[in-house]
């Protein structure tokens, strides 16, 4: 298979030599096997494409209307034999691709813990994967270190060899995160947590984004993929704890807020919770976790009671996107539990109310003044 | 009581003055040549007296022709507007290199590229596909006309309207930016306050109604209309496709509909269905609209192998090869496009078991693809080919589309997907089997039927000038995307920050630029042909030697399409019967039975489409009015009891007459 494959590479090597196909030239493993797949799966339909487009170009040349001497034979329209070769040719390629899709499909599945970090290097039971809690922004990208309990916007690092597991997820609306010379890309959803187990194997600097459109500052939602060996990831992890800034819950609301193009950012300490509580868009003081509520719905819930426990503030940030709500949002607020009589979060946070003015894109201009009846209109009562 | 806004906003909801971009030069300037444009059209239209006569004769016709013809209009002039949305883009991405922003701000750029894709599948694609299905399929069933005429003309004024308001919000308030599928919970209200996405629901909604019931009517109309004789597997193969289509559209469409449904309840009355909380999910929208949006690209794709099998015989001077193979191709792929839609959200995070189910059969929809193209093949084989420009356009879809086919087939693998996935690969996938298959069937299918419409060849030089300039400009527009694409390059980006990638760009808008020049080579190919069109007249209704039964009857054929309902007995009918010596039957001929013209379509259509906009608008007083105005025409119309008439039977005598003098003529 390997011969096979760098047969293969040749020639779509010297086709792309002048440019730099990163999906055709990874670094990590991940991304390697599925480039394999990407040219094992191309040469195996070239078995099939290159015949039919050349007997295409063949027959429109042989048979044109000036070759007098190419037999003509107007009522010819069936061959049992050539129709089992034209229905099983396609057959067994898919056959055979199918065998492939099934297994890569398996194997390369981004949730699974990855069984090797090269080829030959095992994974063994003692090796930790470097956890990294991703989350898309609106235009960023938010990097947890719970390990190590630091957090970066913009940039993130690894150690070469070592496998990352990454838990991801969105605050506001879909992306994707992908970094091509790293593994394939995966949603990253708001209220959900997608994972990504991969493994860079070689130091450099690449580039990540977010490849699912997402809104006006899209295009500038990109960031820097750091791969460094253990020495330099330890020196860079001991320079964001000594001189970063701290990222809890208030921090992390403000820094939700829509921009564009945001230079890198570092925070020496990152409130443990907060991941979990983007998930289950809980990060806003006073608010219910979408686990909770669900544990009390799979209870059966609060029946009529439970109404009062909705309050109207507007979720999902719309104001700050740049448009106020045309219907203001229910949600439940925190519950009491025994470990918290007086509801789980508004003792130990202070509760600053966030600005519903409305928010621009870095160097935007508002969208539109087209919808003035939806600017926030200053209260007269 | 202009300062009184609650009462402006009683009157006008959401539309005020500044709905109009009067702040964007280049709307301003599109919007004064086409207004422009507009007022010449008129002005013409009136001093040449020619509103009573496209009012009687086409806006208000039943004829399937004239409807398939006013589709076709459609398709192309919408495509005019899709294309220049193109340019645009071309135009930005390759301007936006070293810091530079381009010429288009995020809030013009992200409709744009929105429009493109709506306007492209929705009101170009949709329009001409239906058009051809409208004017070729009772032909070639012989049947006098579809199923349900009214409804033919009501659906394509309901698509006509839709396509309108897609127009409407470039100088009103403004079109979605979400991108063509409007996934929330972008599209929602939370994030998208604004009117674009209200412009992209309704405007689908109406048309999603024309189309639905243009694909009831096709259906009855292949099933209970055939001429004696044409079993299932005598029917041509375009009628086949037709047929499979229209089934497609039929299941599919409804999907559509009720997903923008759930999206505008969400948005009008704050439900959660796609929102992010309250046990909404936005993956179940995703999974919705592909349910719909894979179905879609066969709807496109098959009418087109059916034109290209009807094509492909007719200049070979061949019957088609391997019939029943093909039409249990065509069957198959019905079917199976209805258990892939999964394969456009690999990357949303299922198990690698639904992952792998979905990418193999995928994969496995390659198989009666690929039979096909066997097919056309041996259909080249041992023939005499006439490279026609129809045939032309038939071997560079063969050609090109097997390259589309490949590139998808490796979307199919998930994993690899996962690297590929919204790239600009991904982008030069589609298009290589949009623009490779369907566009190039579409123009295959015009220069075909062209003179079977209209009595007249189109001109061939220029044909063959659009022919190259569109290929090889398809060549150079997209093979860049998948170049691009395996640089990771992923879709929608308005400006780039990594040098190397310009190049790429620049040729891609050289190979745009090339399509430009095609489609201008296409419009001039009209008007020269219509100026040559003595010479390039056609007395025979056959001009091609055609094998089925449209080419039968006069060019253009007569409102009866035919004066005796022809008896089948192979599935090339019409080459069936020269070959045993048909003689036109000289007498005999009755009364034909013909349904009456009316207005009522494009009255109701036009009623839909006000009260899409007062909804868009929040205009609720307008929308109430408009609705139960629509509702009493439509009862009102129930009472028009003109619905036929007989043409007399000496005008049909006359008429078949006069068509056997000319061909005797024609043939001495």
């Amino acid at each position: 298979m390997k011969l096979f494959r760098n047969i293969a590479l040749l020639p779509l090597l010297a086709l792309l030599g002048g440019c730099n196909a990163i999906v055709l030239n990874p670094a990590g493993d991940v991304a390697i096997q599925q480039r394999d797949l990407v040219i094992i799966s191309t040469v195996l339909m070239l078995f099939i494409i290159i015949p039919v487009m050349a007997l295409t170009v063949f027959f429109a040349w042989r048979y044109r209307q000036s070759n007098k001497s190419a037999p003509y034979d107007p009522d010819w329209d069936h061959s049992t034999h050539l129709e089992l070769v034209i229905w099983a040719a396609p057959l067994l390629i898919i056959i055979c691709l199918g065998a492939i899709t099934w297994m890569a499909t398996h194997l390369l599945d981004p949730f699974r813990p990855l069984g090797r970090t090269a080829p030959g290097q095992a994974v063994t039971r003692e090796v930790k994967p470097l956890k990294v809690e991703v989350v898309a922004l609106d235009w960023k990208w938010l990097f947890i270190y719970p390990d190590y309990g630091i957090a970066t916007v913009n940039q993130m690092a690894a150690p070469v060899d070592q496998p990352i597991h990454f838990r991801i997820s969105a605050s506001s609306v879909m992306n994707a995160f992908y970094v091509p010379a790293l593994a394939g890309m995966i949603y990253a959803m708001p209220g959900m947590q997608t994972q990504l187990h991969a493994v860079i194997n070689k130091p450099g600097d690449f580039k990540g984004f977010s490849a699912n459109y997402s809104g006006d500052g899209f295009s500038k939602m990109r960031f820097d993929f750091l791969a460094r060996d253990d020495a330099d990831f330890a020196k860079w992890v001991s320079d964001i704890k000594a001189n970063g800034g701290n990222l809890g819950r208030t921090e992390y609301l403000e820094l939700e807020k829509p921009s564009e193009g945001v230079a890198v950012r570092k925070y020496a300490s990152v409130d443990p919770q907060l991941f979990h509580r983007v998930v289950n868009l809980c990060v806003q003081p006073g608010k219910m976790c979408m686990h909770e509520m669900a544990a009390i719905d799979a209870k059966g819930g609060l029946g009529l009671a439970g109404v009062n426990l909705v309050q109207s503030i507007e979720y999902d940030k719309s104001a700050r996107r740049g448009s106020a709500p045309i219907l203001a949002k229910a949600y439940v607020a925190s519950v009491c539990t025994t470990d918290a009589p007086m509801g789980a979060d508004m003792a130990d946070v202070q509760v600053t109310p966030v600005s519903s003015t409305p928010l621009l894109g870095a160097g935007l201009p508002r969208p539109a003044a087209t919808f003035q009846s939806f600017a926030p209109r200053p209260s007269n009562s | 009581m202009f300062d009184n806004p609650e009462l402006m906003k009683a009157i006008f909801g959401r539309l005020s003055l500044e709905a109009l971009p009067l702040h964007e030069p280049i709307l301003v300037a599109t919007f004064i040549a086409v207004a422009i444009g507009g007022v010449a059209m008129v002005g013409a239209l009136t001093y040449f007296k020619l509103w009573g006569y496209l009012w009687k004769e086409w806006f208000t016709s039943i004829d399937h022709k004239r409807i398939g013809i006013m589709y076709i209009v459609l398709g192309l002039v919408m495509l005019l507007r899709g294309f220049a949305d193109a340019i645009m883009m071309r135009a930005q991405q390759v301007m936006a290199f070293n810091g530079s922003e381009g010429y288009l701000n995020a809030h013009h750029y992200d409709q744009i590229f929105t429009a493109h894709g709506v306007i492209m599948i929705f009101f170009v694609a949709m329009p001409l596909v239906t058009g051809l299905m409208n004017y070729v399929v009772p032909l070639q069933i012989g049947a006098r006309d579809v199923a349900f005429p009214f409804l033919n003309n009501f659906s394509f004024w309901m698509t006509t309207a839709g396509a309108a308001l897609v127009m409407a919000s470039l100088f009103i308030g403004e079109f979605a930016r979400t991108g063509w599928l409007a996934y929330p919970p972008l599209s929602n209200i939370a994030y998208s306050p604004d009117v674009g996405v209200d412009y992209y629901i309704w405007s689908l909604q109406v048309a999603g109604v024309g189309t639905l019931l243009s694909g009831v009517n096709l259906i009855a109309t292949i099933v209970k209309m055939r001429a004696p004789g044409m079993t299932l597997m005598k029917m041509p193969v375009f009628t086949w496709t037709a047929l499979c289509t229209n089934v497609l559209i039929v299941a599919a469409f409804p999907v559509l509909t009720g997903v923008l449904a759930l999206l505008s309840l969400d948005r009008y009355a704050g439900t959660n269905f796609f929102t992010s909380d309250f046990g909404g999910n936005a993956m179940m929208y995703v999974n919705l609209i592909w349910i719909w949006g894979h179905p879609e690209v066969y709807i496109l794709i098959l009418p087109a192998f059916g034109i290209f099998s009807e094509v492909v015989s007719t200049f070979c001077g061949k019957r088609l090869f391997g019939y029943t193979s093909m039409v249990y191709a065509t069957v198959v792929i019905t079917i199976l496009s209805y258990l892939v839609w999964l394969h456009h959200f690999f990357t949303m995070g299922s198990g690698a078991s639904v992952n792998s189910f979905f990418g193999i059969t995928t994969m496995i929809i390659s198989i009666p693809t690929g039979a096909k193209m066997f097919n056309w093949l041996f259909t080249m084989y041992r023939g005499r080919i006439r490279f026609e420009v129809p045939m032309m356009w038939t071997v560079a879809f063969m050609l090109t589309f097997v390259v589309g086919g490949m590139t998808g087939v490796l979307l199919a693998v998930p994993p690899a997907d996962f690297v590929l996935h919204n790239s600009l690969f991904l982008i030069a996938h589609f298009h290589n089997v949009i623009i490779g298959g369907v566009v190039f069937g579409m123009f295959a299918g015009i220069t075909y039927w062209f003179p079977k419409a209209f009595g007249f060849k189109l001109d061939p030089f220029w044909g063959k000038m659009s022919f190259w300039f569109w290929v090889i400009g398809f060549w150079f527009a997209f093979m860049p995307l998948y170049v691009l694409g395996l640089m990771g390059v992923t879709r929608r980006l308005r400006v780039f920050d990594d040098p190397s990638l310009q190049i790429w760009f620049i040729i891609a808008a050289l190979g745009a630029v090339m399509i430009a020049v095609g489609i201008a080579c296409f419009l001039i190919q009209i008007a020269v042909s219509i100026k040559n069109r003595e010479k390039l007249r056609d007395w025979t209704g056959d001009p091609w030697n055609g094998r089925t039964l449209e080419w039968s009857t006069s060019s253009p054929p007569p409102v009866y399409n035919f004066a005796f309902t022809p008896v089948i007995h192979d599935n090339d009918a019409w080459w069936d019967m020269k070959k045993r010596g048909y003689e036109r039957p000289a007498d005999g001929f009755k009364a034909i039975h013909m349904p009456s013209n009316t207005s009522a379509g494009i009255i109701l259509a036009g009623i839909s489409a006000l009260v899409a906009f007062a909804l868009i608008w929040q205009i609720w007083w307008l929308a109430i009015v408009g609705f139960v105005g629509l509702i009493g025409t439509a009862i009102g119309h129930t009472f028009n009891y003109h619905r036929s008439f007989d043409i007399p039977r000496e005008q049909v005598v006359e008429t078949e007459r006069a068509r056997t003098q000319l061909l005797q003529t024609a043939r001495a």
